[in-house]
């Protein structure tokens, strides 16, 4: 039993590598996303796409950091990019065509009556006040963008800010988690929707309704994946921390949370998918100002091609939220394994 | 491989169990999965826990560690009573437990940094430990990154950098393949003859305990064998350090031991 352990032997190697981790990034950034259920993509995130990711980097650990840094676009990337093109290429053309022709298809949708891309396209830059058609409505995009975002993100954070710790309490204490579930899955079922009506009613037209519906929505799928990410972190990290001399007051920041991160990160996601879907619901009656005003706004004056483009806008914007939520949490937990 | 080097750790200390048991469930049913046990360590001792599955050698440990509480009897480690982890008492994992979202370094740093040591000194531990542990190289990698047998190294210097006066094993190379836990049984071997910690481990290998241990404690029952977990026997290991495991005395140890473990359970199985 002499010198056999300075260096790892063939049994004993690494295994993952950080340019595993780069490559999966790169997919992950390209994957498509839609507003309403962009959770469905952290798990899929983790994999990357395929393995022409650069060679194992052996001896320097120092330099996969480096390489991550400067990522220009390589091979996988336009691989990706040739791969996602042709299908909304096609869809775009089937839908020019289809107006033209006046298409009838299932449901009864006559598309007749749709705008062509390219009139949507010319709306939207109108809306950001470089187009032509100068109606009540060019120029306004970031009026309506800017009220729906600061809506959104008041709900949302809101949201969040009592959802984390509530879920928190009650996936780590069991008296809190008897004597909150059944009321929470009693409260839950009931469509954010249905709320609507009655908030008019209780809180009136205005802001504060808006922002109430929104953080209805987001406060649930919060809660609910923050309970369970609290519930399966494994007991054997908590016996470690405490073996280790972790102070019992330290061992939700120690390592409850850290464990959970992954979990209490997809219910934001999902919850600010959902908070955009909302919003354009709080916006429909009595407001003037929002993303889901213009559209009702654009409804009452037949304008599908103001419709449309505030479709398309409020995607986008839910898109770049999520984007963001993603780059903010990789930030504040400098991308380590598992809380990112 | 380098030496640990001169500061040893703290004073290892001696374990006395006396009369210790456990049952599950409500007080007054069901029956002890544990009963009886006496077990005194002296300081500075190897001891190794083999039995059959049930036998309660885990439960053992896990009271030692802290875990659990026991229902009847006392442990004392130092002369002081265990009842609850404490980093004087380092463990180590069958499955590692290290965090992984820190670094290799960082997991090691763990403890040190708990115990609100002075920044200098958490550094110096952590690069002597990784040292101690052959991992310089890996550091700054996480986790995921290492193999079975490089994680359970960062587990054993992640328990030395705190210093412990006992070390508690819970089948912690059971996981690994046989190359990687002869070499990893060798290593704990000369870690413990440099610290001079007191080890208790528990293994279902015997030959593993037959090489690591200055006593193998056999344990048996358990409460599928209708009886209490308890100690059978406890075997001196006299065959000092560099062992040879195909050696006579060896396995005719070996032989010894593991008659005394599987006595009674052909009957039960």
């Amino acid at each position: 039993m002499t010198a056999r352990t300075d260096a790892p032997s063939t049994t004993d190697t690494p295994t993952g590598t950080s340019a595993a981790r780069s490559s999966a990034s790169s997919t992950e950034s390209s994957a498509p996303s839609t507003t309403s259920a962009p959770a469905t993509t952290s798990a899929t995130a983790e994999r990357p796409a395929s393995g022409s990711a650069a060679p194992v980097p052996t001896g320097k650990p120092t330099a996969a950091p480096a390489a991550r840094r400067l990522r220009l676009p390589d091979r996988s990337t336009w691989a990706t990019l040739l791969l996602a093109l042709p299908v909304p290429i096609v869809g775009l053309l089937l839908w020019n065509l289809g107006v033209k022709q006046a298409w009838t298809l299932p449901f009864g949708i006559q598309m007749g009556f749709l705008p062509t891309p390219v009139e949507v396209a010319q709306r939207i830059l109108d809306l950001a006040g470089a187009g032509s058609i100068d109606d009540a409505f060019s120029g306004t995009l970031l009026d309506h963008l800017g009220a729906s975002t600061v809506r959104v993100l008041s709900g949302f954070g809101l949201a969040a800010l009592l959802a984390i710790p509530l879920g928190v309490i009650m996936g780590r204490f069991s008296l809190a988690f008897k004597m909150l579930d059944p009321t929470v899955n009693l409260t839950r079922p009931i469509p954010v929707t249905a709320w609507a009506p009655l908030t008019l009613l209780i809180i009136g037209y205005g802001d504060g309704s808006a922002i109430f519906l929104v953080f209805l929505a987001a406060f649930f799928p919060i809660l609910l994946n923050t309970i369970s990410g609290v519930r399966q972190v494994p007991v054997r990290l908590v016996e470690a921390a405490s073996m280790l001399g972790t102070r019992s007051g330290q061992v939700l920041y120690k390592v409850i949370l850290p464990a959970s991160m992954r979990s209490i990160v997809g219910g934001l996601r999902i919850a600010l998918g959902l908070s955009w879907v909302i919003l354009v619901v709080g916006e429909t009656v009595g407001i003037s100002t929002g993303l889901g005003a213009m559209i009702t706004q654009a409804r009452d004056m037949s304008k599908t091609d103001l419709i449309v483009a505030g479709m398309v806008i409020i995607g986008l914007a839910g898109f770049v939220a999520d984007r963001v939520l993603v780059g903010l949490v990789k930030l504040v937990t400098r991308s380590r394994p598992t809380l990112s | 491989m380098p030496r640990i080097g001169t500061i040893r750790p703290t004073r290892p200390a001696d374990i006395e169990i006396s009369d210790l048991g456990k049952r599950y469930g409500r007080a007054g049913s069901g029956i002890f999965a544990m009963d009886g046990v006496d077990l005194s360590v002296p300081a500075g001792e190897f001891v190794c826990v083999v039995g059959a599955s049930g036998c309660g050698k885990s439960t053992l440990l896990r009271i030692l560690a802290g875990f659990e509480p026991a229902t009847k009897g006392t442990v004392t480690v130092a002369g002081e009573a265990v009842s609850k982890p404490d980093p004087e008492r380092g463990v180590v994992f069958q499955d590692y437990g290290l965090f992984p979202w820190l670094s290799v370094s960082e997991n090691i740093a763990y403890g040190p940094r708990q115990a609100r040591l002075p920044r200098d000194v958490v550094r110096e531990r952590t690069s002597r430990f990784l040292e101690a542990v052959g991992l310089t190289r890996f550091a700054a990698k996480f986790p995921h990154e290492l193999s079975g047998g490089m994680q359970q190294r960062v587990a054993i210097a992640r328990v030395l950098a705190n210093d412990p006066s006992v070390m508690l094993m819970d089948e912690p190379f059971g996981a690994l393949d046989a190359l990687t836990r002869s070499s990893l049984q060798a290593e704990l071997s000369r870690i413990h003859r440099e610290t001079g910690t007191t080890v208790v481990f528990v293994t279902h290998s015997i030959e593993e305990a037959v090489f690591l241990a200055d006593r193998v404690v056999v344990m048996a029952g358990g409460a599928s064998h209708g009886v209490p977990g308890h100690i059978r026997e406890i075997v001196p290991i006299d065959l000092g350090t560099d062992r040879d495991v195909t050696s006579p005395e060896f396995n005719e140890l070996k032989r010894h031991i593991s008659a005394l473990v599987h006595q009674g359970v052909e009957a039960a199985a």
